[in-house]
C-alpha cells in the first residue's frame, strides 16, 4: 500500500510518500495512524496528535473509522489552508 | 421551449500566474443570458499580523485537489442555476501581490452567483488539499487551519449530509 504525507505530516516523517505492507489487524485509518506512531521517532512525532490529522483513501477525505480495505493509496496530512 | 443555458466549468490547478480578469470575461463574453458575474481573487498579503512576510509556497495534493474543486463544482451546479463557474488555484511560491487562486460565478442574476461563489470559497478552504507555508525573514511556518473557516463552511451543509470537515 502506499502511504502519502502532505504539509508538516511530511516534513515529520522525513518523506513525502512510501510502500508499506500494513500488518493484520490494522483494519482503519485510525488504527493506521496508531501503527505509524510505533514505526520510530520522526512517526512518533508526526502522528503524536491524530485528531487534528487528516486522511484521504484513494484521494477522497474519510474520517478516523473509516476501514482502510482495498486502498491503494492514502495519504495523511494536516488541516487544509488554502484559498 | 424552455430556456437551457450552455454551461461552462473550468478548474484549473497551476504554477503560473492567471489573469482573473480575462477568465473572468470568458464566462459572460460571446452570450448575452449572464446577468451578473461574481469573481473572489484571493491575493497574497505582504503581512501577517504586524510581521511582513517574503512569501507563500502552497503544497497541494495533485489529483486530489482537482478532484475536491470539481466535486464542489458540481454541487454548486446542482444548488443554484449558475450559467459557469470557473476556479483557479495556484501552487508553489507566490509572492506578496500576486493571485493565489480565484473563483468565478456567473448567473441569470445575482443571487445565485454571489450564493455560489461563497460556497465554492468555503469550501475549498477546508477541503481542497492545500497547504500553505509562510517565509519569513527569520524562517518559515505552516499556517495553522482556521475554526472560523470550519464554521463558515458548515452554514451551507443540509441537515443529514455534514461534511467531515464540520467534525
Amino acid at each position: 500500500m502506499k502511504l502519502r504525507y502532505f504539509a508538516w505530516v511530511r516534513e515529520r516523517v522525513g518523506k513525502a510518500e512510501e510502500d508499506v505492507d500494513v500488518p493484520d489487524g490494522v483494519a482503519t485509518i485510525g488504527e493506521l495512524m496508531t501503527w505509524l506512531a510505533s514505526r520510530g521517532e520522526e512517526y512518533a512525532h508526526a502522528f503524536d496528535n491524530p485528531k487534528v490529522i487528516r486522511a484521504a483513501i484513494d484521494k477522497t477525505h474519510v474520517k478516523p473509522q473509516t476501514p482502510i480495505g482495498t486502498a491503494s493509496e492514502i495519504a495523511f496530512f494536516p488541516p487544509m489552508t488554502g484559498g | 421551449m424552455r430556456y437551457i443555458p450552455r454551461m461552462t466549468t473550468t478548474v484549473r490547478i497551476q504554477s503560473e500566474p492567471f489573469d482573473a480578469a480575462a477568465e473572468a470575461k470568458k464566462l459572460s463574453g460571446g452570450r448575452t443570458d449572464v446577468g451578473a458575474l461574481v469573481t473572489f481573487t484571493g491575493i497574497c498579503r505582504g503581512n501577517e499580523g504586524s510581521e511582513p512576510i517574503v512569501a507563500l509556497t502552497l503544497e497541494h495534493y495533485p489529483g486530489m485537489a482537482e478532484a475536491e474543486i470539481e466535486r464542489h463544482v458540481a454541487e454548486a451546479v446542482a444548488r443554484w442555476p449558475l450559467i459557469g463557474v470557473t476556479v483557479i488555484h495556484r501552487h508553489g511560491r507566490i509572492q506578496p501581490g500576486e493571485d493565489i487562486m480565484m473563483v468565478a460565478t456567473a448567473s441569470s442574476h445575482r443571487q445565485a452567483a454571489f450564493a455560489a461563489a461563497e460556497f465554492l470559497m468555503d469550501y475549498l478552504k477546508t477541503r481542497a488539499p492545500f497547504w500553505k507555508q509562510v517565509e519569513k525573514a527569520d524562517g518559515t511556518t505552516w499556517v495553522d487551519a482556521k475554526a472560523t473557516d470550519d464554521a463558515a463552511a458548515e452554514r451551507w451543509a443540509a441537515p443529514g449530509r455534514k461534511h467531515a470537515a464540520a467534525e
